[in-house]
């Protein structure tokens, strides 16, 4: 069966796993590391060759409480760290989970091979990153981001890769799933997936299914992410009927490369760069006199913001912000950050060992997601009550556990991918030892699955992806960036609105089934539409300004009515609230308190 | 704040580019696409394929990263393997011509697309992964900066395939001949301090075959869009190999 064929369920080819992750990013090699070594039959289905994956492309590290540079370092500053970080809204429980487990997901990562930069007493480095604090925000900056160079990332991502090579996980590479099927329980029982380079299609059954797709950066213009980053999770999970939570929370990183969108690190920051207006002044000690420029993200995004819009910004068109390395010296800049150094050349054709780096804030993670539980359990809310969904998992970027809360601190994505991916893993594979029964589904239920595909298949007419891609991306970027207010947000609602038909009804021209590129950028399209629209229409919802969600109309962070995570479901396109977890089982919680740095 | 720059002045660029897609063709040919390129500004080669591709939506092409780090990219601008996203047009495009062909030497899927079973295949021989035999520490392993140096310039291998696609040894031996990047990874896990497989893993190296057909022609180095030097990597082992002899 091919799929540029007319597919009826009775036809197609079934699969049978214990348990399917679907990305071959960080957090779905961690989850399929755990289950190979468990010896259940499990696969990584990827749509790209798993070391192509966007994990890769981290630069400045992993945070955790390793004690390496501070022998009395202690999870539980950065703990405080990253729920002050979070805006209050992280789940505290999971967050505790993060910072507790850290130290081990990472030891486990070196104990596979993973190349870290070293201490001259052998240890891990670590270097000092935004938003992170001694002794509960007492005790002056920390250094607490693990490294490998600025090649974190790629580190990682091919360290459990080879990993999983040693495991003998099975890989599905190239294949592209296209929907969750679901019986009618409402349990997931698998997903309908195709083979890219030949086109065949199948049902793929599964007792437990991870979506471990990442972010989708992609929904806007410029945006550090890379090409694949298009939502696939997130537009699966939201056709099948579970929510996303947050999903109005977008970080903007402080430093895109202008003009490219290439990240470099707040590893630069860390080892001593800085920013400065077209003035030459280090304007971040204006606006975090103390963290100057390792305050938050989102403050150091919207610092810079306000810059350029009072006509500080650098450059012919006062449109950016310069990041200044020269003073550190060839030695650190090209020991340290050797990625940097070569994509500053590649991209904005200067050496930062000489000159300053053009930058300006540039769209970069998605906080939320997914909702799930600490097992990586997804959840969904049925008249105002958590309720677990069979069979289905998420973890990394496309899940909102949440830890990240309202802005994700810098280090701290890396950390979260493993230790979710891992407790995914682990989770599965207690259920599959407790026996856990394959959920039954029929014929009408892959049928339902089909669909998206079959339309597109039989499209003769209609707007081509390119051009609703950069509608939608043009609408997201000048009405939902880093400031946001009402009129705009409601004008690119409405944009989106009127979009919605052409993009359910989009035109593919190559109807090939051999690596057809066209048909996975249409699927993509419709991912990446639902990730932007569920994010306009929460957006517009979230009357006040919290974490990365900026309102000039609600500049307040309104504690009475919004110390809330938005839950957002599709079908009719409503927001709700869902209580954020002030409850850890080891500390006490930390209680919302007015954030500076 | 859009971070997209004008576009101003333009100007024609022909690509002549490789199609072939099995499911109508029944052999490849070389096609030209003509382009709109700005004027003041250099765009890399894979924003010119993304230009095509808006002309003809059925252009194939592996992308992902965009930065050149994770390696899907890599392809023939105008006779030299290298990646697309990192490869600026100033530098690529000879008398307004631009000719991109697929990797050589491995099947062709479709257009620029190769199939990189044997060049995986090869580099799952060296085994490519930390072998160690103690119990594992609480905590990390300790390395030294200096330990921990030898890895730089092995460790940031990205797979693209384009140093074993412009070996020659590699299109004569693909099954056989390691190839400059599995060899590179191997030499990457020998020299690992915390590593307890060197013999075995030069034992495994210590044929007619999979080392030795390396007969020296850099190709490698000279295309590595990171960098990297892998002929270095195979004169390290086969040095190593001799050094045993003795």
């Amino acid at each position: 069966m091919k799929v540029n064929e007319v597919i009826n369920s009775k036809d197609l080819p079934i699969m049978e796993f214990d348990g399917i992750i679907i990305g071959g990013g960080g957090a779905g090699m961690r989850s399929s590391l755990q289950l190979a070594q468990s010896g259940f039959k499990t696969a990584v289905i990827s749509k790209v060759f798993p070391t192509r994956s966007h994990t890769v492309s981290a630069q400045g590290g992993i945070t955790c409480a390793i004690q390496s540079d501070d022998p009395e370092d202690d999870w539980r500053w950065h703990m405080f760290d990253t729920v002050k970080g979070s805006d209050y809204i992280g789940d505290q429980d999971a967050i505790e989970y993060m910072c507790n487990e850290g130290p081990k997901a990472v030891f486990e990562l070196e104990h596979m091979g993973m190349p870290f930069s070293r201490t001259e007493e052998g240890r891990i480095y670590q270097r000092p990153f935004g938003g992170q604090s001694k002794n509960y925000g007492k005790g002056g900056q920390a250094s607490r981001t693990c490294a490998a160079a600025d090649r974190t990332g790629h580190s990682l991502l091919h360290t459990l890769y080879q990993a999983n090579l040693e495991a003998g996980t099975s890989f599905l590479n190239e294949w592209f799933a296209i929907d969750l099927v679901l019986n009618t329980k409402k349990q997931v029982t698998g997903v309908i997936a195709f083979e890219i380079e030949s086109g065949d299609i199948f049902y793929i059954k599964s007792k437990a299914t991870v979506l471990a797709t990442g972010g989708a950066g992609r929904i806007y213009a410029s945006t550090t992410n890379a090409l694949i980053n298009s939502g696939d999770g997130i537009g699966m999970a939201l056709r099948a009927g579970f929510p996303v939570q947050d999903i109005e929370m977008w970080q903007f990183h402080p430093t895109g490369i202008y003009g490219a969108g290439t990240l470099v690190t707040e590893g630069c920051r860390g080892e001593g760069g800085y920013l400065v207006n077209k003035d030459g002044e280090r304007f971040m000690e204006r606006y975090a006199p103390n963290a100057k420029d390792l305050a938050s993200r989102d403050v150091v995004s919207r610092s810079m913001a306000l810059e350029i819009l009072e006509g500080r910004g650098c450059g012919p068109n006062a449109d950016h912000i310069k990041l200044r390395l020269d003073h550190l010296g060839p030695e650190v800049v090209h020991k340290r950050l050797p990625g940097i150094t070569e994509l500053s050349k590649t991209f904005a054709h200067v050496d930062p060992a000489v000159e300053p780096i053009p930058v300006v804030p540039t769209c970069h993670y998605m906080m939320g997601g997914i909702p799930t539980n600490i097992h990586g359990q997804v959840i969904t809310v049925d008249k105002g009550e958590d309720k677990i969904v069979k069979g289905l998992y998420a973890a990394g970027e496309v899940a909102c556990v949440s830890v990240h809360g309202g802005n994700r601190l810098g280090g701290n994505s890396l950390l979260d991918l493993v230790v979710f991916g891992r407790a995914a893993g682990i989770h599965i594979e207690e259920s599959l030892k407790d026996g856990i029964d394959v959920q039954k589904s029929s014929n009408e239920d892959v049928d339902q699955a089909l669909k998206r595909l079959n339309k597109l298949n039989a499209s003769e007419e209609g707007l081509e992806t390119a051009y609703l891609k950069k509608e939608m991306q043009d609408n997201m970027q000048n009405n939902f960036g880093v400031f946001r207010t009402q009129d705009l947000m409601e004008k690119g609602i409405k944009d989106l609105s009127n979009s919605r038909k052409s993009v359910d009804n989009i035109y593919l021209s190559d109807k090939s089934a051999s690596f057809n590129t066209a048909r996975i950028e249409a699927l993509e399209m419709q991912n990446l539409f639902e990730v932007a629209e569920a994010t306009a229409i929460t957006a517009n919802e979230r009357k006040e300004s919290r974490g990365a969600h900026s309102r000039d109309d609600f500049p307040k962070r309104d504690d009475d009515n919004w110390l809330k995570h938005s839950i957002y479901f599709s079908k009719d396109k409503t927001v709700d609230q869902r209580d954020v977890n002030f409850r850890p089982n080891i500390v006490q919680a930390f209680q919302p308190a007015e954030r500076t740095y | 704040m859009s971070a997209t720059i004008p576009l101003e002045e333009v100007r024609n660029l022909t690509i002549s580019v490789y199609r072939f897609d099995p499911n109508k063709d029944k052999k490849a040919y070389m096609e030209d696409i003509e382009i709109e390129v700005p004027v003041n500004k250099d765009l890399m080669v894979l924003d010119a394929l993304h230009l095509a591709k808006e002309k003809d939506a059925s252009l194939s092409f592996r992308r992902s990263c965009r930065e050149g780090v994770c390696g899907s990219d890599g392809m023939n601008i105008n006779g030299k393997n290298g990646l697309a996203c990192i490869t600026p047009l100033s530098e690529a495009v000879k008398r307004n011509k631009l000719v991109l062909r697929p990797m050589p030497g491995l099947p062709v899927i479709r257009d620029l697309i190769v199939d990189m079973k044997q060049f995986f295949d090869q580099l799952e021989k060296v085994k490519p992964y930390l072998i160690t035999k103690d119990e594992k520490p609480e905590i990390e392993r300790k390395q030294s900066p200096e330990e921990r140096e030898k890895l730089d310039g092995l460790y940031e291998c990205i797979l693209c395939g384009c140093c074993s696609t412009a070996c020659p040894s590699f299109w004569w031996n693909p099954d056989k001949f390691l190839g400059p990047a599995a060899l590179l990874q191997s030499w990457r896990f020998i020299s690992d301090s915390r590593d307890e497989a060197k013999e075995e893993r030069l034992d495994e190296l210590d044929d007619a075959f999979s080392l030795y057909r390396c007969h020296g022609i850099m190709n490698c180095v000279s295309v590595c869009p990171k960098g990297l030097n892998p002929t270095e990597a195979i004169s390290n082992i086969r040095s190593e190999l001799l050094n045993r002899k003795k």
